[in-house]
């Protein structure tokens, strides 16, 4: 297959189509603006495909409620103030055990924040994000190519699983360019007795999340939590980069994993022992790879443009059992890896 | 091997057209390559840039904090840039329409008359092109003919007589340069 040179937000896009995605609603904003124009104009070129400027954030990932209920590989798409609005949609999802992507190309916040990349989303992504017990499985790609995989895979993870996967990337993954080769999708294994499609002439069914019956609802409760524990055991996802002999290694997701392996580069060509751990799965965590790289290593420096949220998680994972130091820039600010080499250098001297 | 680049200029004058045809050529080279438009709260006849980084390997950063070569095709691009060149990195200057020069003496300059050149060629809109000829024969970042058959798949079929005074304008800076 031909490379393509291709935005984030259109790789992202043309996946999901590729992937069978035949539902998407949207509403315009900034960085992500791309995927809804790409899905404007392609999706009815596609057999079957619905595009829909919704008139807000919430009609949006509620019209794609309806739309996975009635059987359809469906998609929302936005940016952090955005993603905040489906909050209410995305409990109902895992509350009804529906498939659907929604993808989070993230801005500073917070509050309406600003327009650049950054990560400050991490606690709403990987904590469920709405009201209630549940959890959403949470993809965070660090280049084009990988978001186009891992959009392709979020729809075979949220039909297996019947729960909502977010991708979690930011502005600079929507934004910039690179050259992208589309993987094969695969056929849709979904049973069709989720699907809502009329009762007709068989006995009536339901989708729905209002349980006021204290034990029953306690029942689905733990009913979700089983299929999240069977999502903690197979679906982590990490990358180790040069963590081999490393006597400190930086954690990093998405675009920060990127610029952290610009500095480990630069710092192992200067004799510092340096590696970086990605998680690829942010829910699931990969807290086990952490754990046991701490058994011959004694110190991790995580590396987010964020005040600090994915570093709770490092911390969970570690258990005390070795010294986590932090560098963040908020807002909207993507630091340099001459930048991040400094921190790094200052956290390895420690 | 790792180079970036920005390209800035007026909106119009075809300033992410040049990004995106280098970073295309790149790729059809196999080096790595990212492409950056800048999508901050621009305003209407304001300046327009985006990062290129072209690399043997992995590039970290698609942002160029300190660019190797920057191509200015107007005045506030110069204005906007000149302090964050590399220290002995390279300046294209469309100097038909800047009148102004970089204040660093560590770098390197060309300067190309591209909107003159174009507006010869009948054609003012291929400024972007003309100048892309002369970036092409000074750093050798890809060959001119991968450039211009990546140029010519962006164009398309359909723009078959939109490439012929392309193919001239490339040639006029490629030629202009020794």
């Amino acid at each position: 297959m031909d490379k393509i040179l291709i935005s984030g937000n259109w790789a992202c896009g043309e996946a999901a189509i590729r992937a069978g995605c035949r539902f998407y609603a949207g509403y315009p904003i900034t960085p992500q603006n791309e995927l809804t124009e790409y899905m404007a104009e392609h999706m009815r070129q596609a057999e079957g495909g619905t595009f829909i400027q919704a008139e807000s954030e919430i009609a949006a990932v509620n019209m794609v409620l309806g739309a996975s209920a009635a059987g359809a590989r469906a998609m929302t798409s936005s940016s952090s103030p955005g993603i905040s609005l489906k909050q209410e949609g995305i409990s109902a999802l895992a509350a009804d055990e529906l498939p659907a992507v929604i993808v989070n190309m993230m801005r500073g916040g917070p509050g309406l924040g600003n327009i650049l990349p950054s990560q400050g989303d991490y606690f709403q992504a990987t904590r469920g994000g709405g009201h209630g017990d549940y959890r959403t499985i949470v993809l965070a790609p660090s280049s084009v190519q990988e978001l186009a995989d891992l959009t392709m895979d979020a729809f075979d993870l949220s039909d297996a699983y019947r729960n909502p996967v977010l991708i979690l990337g930011d502005g600079m993954t929507g934004q910039m360019m690179e050259p992208v080769v589309f993987g094969k999708p695969r056929p849709r294994r979904y049973s069709e007795k989720y699907v809502l499609k009329g009762a007709g002439e068989g006995r009536s069914r339901f989708v729905r999340a209002l349980i006021l019956d204290a034990l029953r609802m306690e029942e689905h409760n733990w009913k979700l939590v089983r299929k999240y524990n069977v999502i903690l055991q197979k679906e982590v996802r990490f990358e180790t980069f040069r963590t081999g002999n490393a006597k400190l290694v930086i954690i990093a997701y998405g675009i920060a994993a990127r610029i952290a392996k610009g500095a480990i580069n630069r710092l192992r060509d200067s004799g510092y022992r340096v590696g970086l751990i990605r998680p690829i799965t942010l829910w699931p965590f990969p807290a086990q790879i952490i754990r046991d790289t701490a058994e011959r290593i004694g110190s991790f420096l995580v590396f987010e443009m964020s005040t600090g949220q994915m570093l709770e998680d490092v911390k969970l994972a570690l258990e005390g059992r070795a010294r986590v130091g932090f560098y963040g820039r908020p807002g909207g600010i993507v630091p340099t890896p001459a930048e991040l080499a400094k921190a790094i250098v200052q956290e390895y001297q420690r | 091997m790792q180079i970036k680049t920005v390209f800035a200029g007026f909106g119009g004058q075809g300033v992410l057209m040049m990004g995106y045809s280098i970073a295309h050529a790149a790729m059809n080279e196999g080096l790595h390559v990212t492409y950056l438009p800048s999508y901050g709260a621009e305003v209407r006849g304001g300046t327009a840039n985006c990062t290129v980084a072209v690399s043997d390997e992995e590039i970290a950063s698609p942002v160029a904090s300190q660019p190797d070569f920057i191509v200015a095709m107007n005045g506030p691009s110069l204005m906007a840039f000149q302090t964050r060149i590399t220290p002995g990195g390279t300046f294209f200057l469309n100097s038909s329409i800047v009148e102004g020069r970089p204040n660093r003496a560590d770098v390197t300059l060309f300067e190309i008359p591209a909107a003159g050149i174009a507006s010869e060629l009948g054609s003012p809109r291929v400024q972007n092109v003309v100048m892309m000829g002369a970036y092409v024969k000074a750093t050798r970042l890809v060959s001119a003919d991968t450039y211009l058959r990546s140029l010519e798949s962006i164009l398309g079929a359909r723009k078959k007589a939109a490439m012929e005074v392309n193919r001239k304008a490339f040639s006029a800076g490629y030629d202009y340069i020794d």
